[in-house]
């Protein structure tokens, strides 16, 4: 059956717990971050309106940047690892580098042409297997939503293929008692939960600043090794990856300019640009 | 593929109802108008799905904006929305009636619910759209959302898998009329957790004054871009939003460059609107913005580029310094109202 089995390695209460409360959990966090091309730098080809992919740097999706920070301040307060996964084409792994170089200590890419056109199902199947096989944490934290989809699905989805608690928008995170609390912001509602561990958190760009990798730590992030996991690592059910495991498909894309009859310009000279508008406004019943 | 249904064991059109102490959400009332054309084109009922405590005349409130059935599931525990909870009723109902088209209004809430009910449902959900349709030859549920770079809109279906999910921006949908000799079935559903069950529990939950008018119901907009992001411009912008009764909207470099919050931002990562009068200021026109204010009825695009794609989206355009063209429209309309 589908996603029937739970984490096995979670920690489990134990007599300590009960003799002694207030004991700190140890908290190993794993962290899923995507690699985006950065859209700041996105041009597109005049006539067409089709993106220019070509020579487009990528980064760490924003959003990501502030889960890395928020699970490297909970490994300063507890203790513990924090560990990097992202799926993508091979060139991600630029993208753990770097966040090894902010201060994770292990990262995991999933790269295999198997994976390729993945929807945020198989996205998110493909990261819970893999989250499944790392096998020992307490907390998953994802960015609200990627800059380049933008559809914040993957985060909840994870959290119910490993049938653990979700809490989005976290503009506040903080562990106490063996559990996670959060500030959420859910639109114009502020909310505080508190969830028992282990749990998913996706978090909103305001809960830190994330810090930048300092140069000798991008060196040294180098030397470390990052375990390339394919469709065979990870068992599961093969025509659940990529395209084929994909729900959604793509029917077409097309240029969506919704343009109004021709615009008709009002002269250049502010004053009588001003008159003129006064006028149109007035016979348009605003003014 | 192991995990296909029969799909044609699927039939009806669905809306989950988001509430607020009994009041709906905008967009869902929105989703009612949209799902009625669906399910007409699809030969279905359209059934709304909502889930709360003490929902009072809401019901039949939803027949009213179009609903054919209500299924309503009322327990203190569902009081206020939480993941879970909410998607094991939804997810509950949808296995055992099993609608072919299950669509949510795309708020912070369905946000949250709809991911997590497609994963457990092995159903495709396409996030954020802003158009839907029914492929009558096929009988597919068509969804159209903007895709990456903004300059494409991307239609999407999901040929083997049920229900068929959606996502959709709120202000996209015109409201439908609300009538009330409309007549329509209410059916209870059933609710077996217990509150000492749930996992995630609300310590506090308040509502947070918001500052200034909501734009999405504002008549007029007046909206920032990065021309008009500096303190002597967005000074002005504020003088004329104030003669014209209008609210003061942005793009969302202008939101991230901090002079407005990103309640005010217009566009794909923000509010849909469509005011009566919307005055583009300093706007470059890039598709991610304009994606949030062609529903405007009449469009003033000021900008000192004549190139700028903001003026292909206006009926008047201006073309010009904004520190020279707003002083020129203030004085004009405060001679008009002779201060």
């Amino acid at each position: 059956m589908l996603c029937a089995s739970v984490p096995l390695c979670l920690r489990l209460p134990t007599i300590a717990d009960n003799i002694c409360p207030y004991e700190e959990i140890t908290m190993n966090t794993i962290v899923c971050i995507k690699q985006v091309p950065n859209v700041k730098e996105v041009k597109w080809y005049p006539v067409t309106g089709s993106l220019i992919r070509k020579g487009i740097p990528s980064i760490i999706n924003p959003n990501d940047r502030h889960a890395i920070e928020a699970a490297l301040q909970l490994r300063e307060k507890h203790g513990g690892e924090v560990t990097i996964v992202s799926m993508g084409p091979s060139q991600v792994e630029e993208a753990l580098r770097e966040a090894l170089a902010m201060g994770a200590d292990k990262a995991v890419q999933l790269t295999d042409k198997e994976f390729a056109g993945s929807d945020t199902w198989a996205t998110s199947y493909t990261l819970g297997l893999a989250i499944r096989k790392i096998g020992s944490w307490n907390l998953i934290l994802c960015g609200k939503e990627a800059m380049d989809g933008m559809t914040a699905q993957v985060g909840p989805q994870i959290a119910e293929y490993l049938k653990i608690p979700q809490m989005t928008y976290a503009v506040s995170l903080e562990i106490a008692d063996g559990k996670v609390r959060i500030k959420q912001k859910l639109g114009k509602v502020q909310r505080v939960l508190e969830a028992p561990l282990p749990a998913l958190v996706t978090v909103e760009r305001e809960i830190n600043e994330p810090r930048i990798a300092p140069m000798d730590s991008i060196m040294e992030a180098y030397e470390k090794e990052i375990p390339v996991w394919t469709p065979e690592d990870l068992g599961g059910e093969a025509e659940r990856f990529g395209l084929e495991g994909s729900p959604t498909r793509l029917k077409k894309v097309f240029s969506p300019k919704v343009l109004k009859g021709k615009v008709h310009m009002l002269p250049a000279e502010p004053k009588e640009a001003a008159a003129e508008l006064i006028r149109v406004l007035k016979e348009k019943y605003i003014l | 593929m192991a995990a296909s249904v029969d799909i044609n064991e699927y039939r009806g059109c669905w809306v989950f109802v988001e509430q607020s102490h009994g009041k709906p959400a905008r967009v869902s009332l929105e989703l009612l108008g949209k799902g009625r054309e669906l399910a007409a084109k699809l030969g279905v009922d359209l059934t709304a799905v909502v889930l709360g405590d003490a929902l009072g005349s809401l019901p039949q409130e939803l027949v009213a904006y179009g609903a054919e059935r209500v299924l309503v599931a009322e327990d203190p525990v569902l009081k206020e929305y939480r993941t879970e909870l909410y998607a094991d009723v939804v997810a509950g109902a949808v296995l055992e009636r099993r609608p072919e088209v299950l669509i949510v209004g795309a708020t912070p809430v369905g946000r949250d619910l709809a991911p997590r009910l497609s994963f457990r449902l092995n159903a495709g959900c396409t996030a954020d759209c802003t158009g839907l349709d029914i492929d009558q030859e096929n009988r597919l549920f068509v969804s159209t959302r903007p895709a990456f770079g903004g300059n494409v809109v991307a239609t999407i279906i999901c040929p083997n898998h049920r229900p068929q999910m959606a996502t959709v921006r709120p202000g996209v949908m015109p409201l439908p009329e609300k009538e009330a000799g409309r007549s329509g079935e209410v059916v209870p559903l059933k609710v077996l957790i217990k509150e000492q069950d749930v996992r995630v529990k609300i310590l506090e939950s308040a509502e947070a004054a918001s500052e200034g008018g909501a734009i999405e119901e504002a008549e007029r907009v007046l909206c920032v871009g990065m021309g008009g992001a500096d303190a002597e411009t967005f000074a002005l912008i504020r003088e004329l939003a104030g003669l014209l009764y209008a609210e003061v909207a942005a793009t969302r470099l202008a939101v991230e460059a901090g002079w407005l919050t990103h309640d005010s931002q217009v566009g794909q990562t923000g509010k849909t609107i469509r005011p009566d009068l919307y005055v583009a200021c300093g706007i470059s026109g890039a598709v991610q913005h304009t994606a949030g204010m062609t529903g405007s009825k009449l469009v003033v695009a000021i900008n000192k580029d004549p190139k700028a794609e903001i003026f292909n989206y206006a009926d008047f355009g201006i073309v010009g310094d904004l520190r020279k063209v707003l002083p020129a429209i203030i004085d004009e309309l405060k001679t008009l109202r002779g201060e």
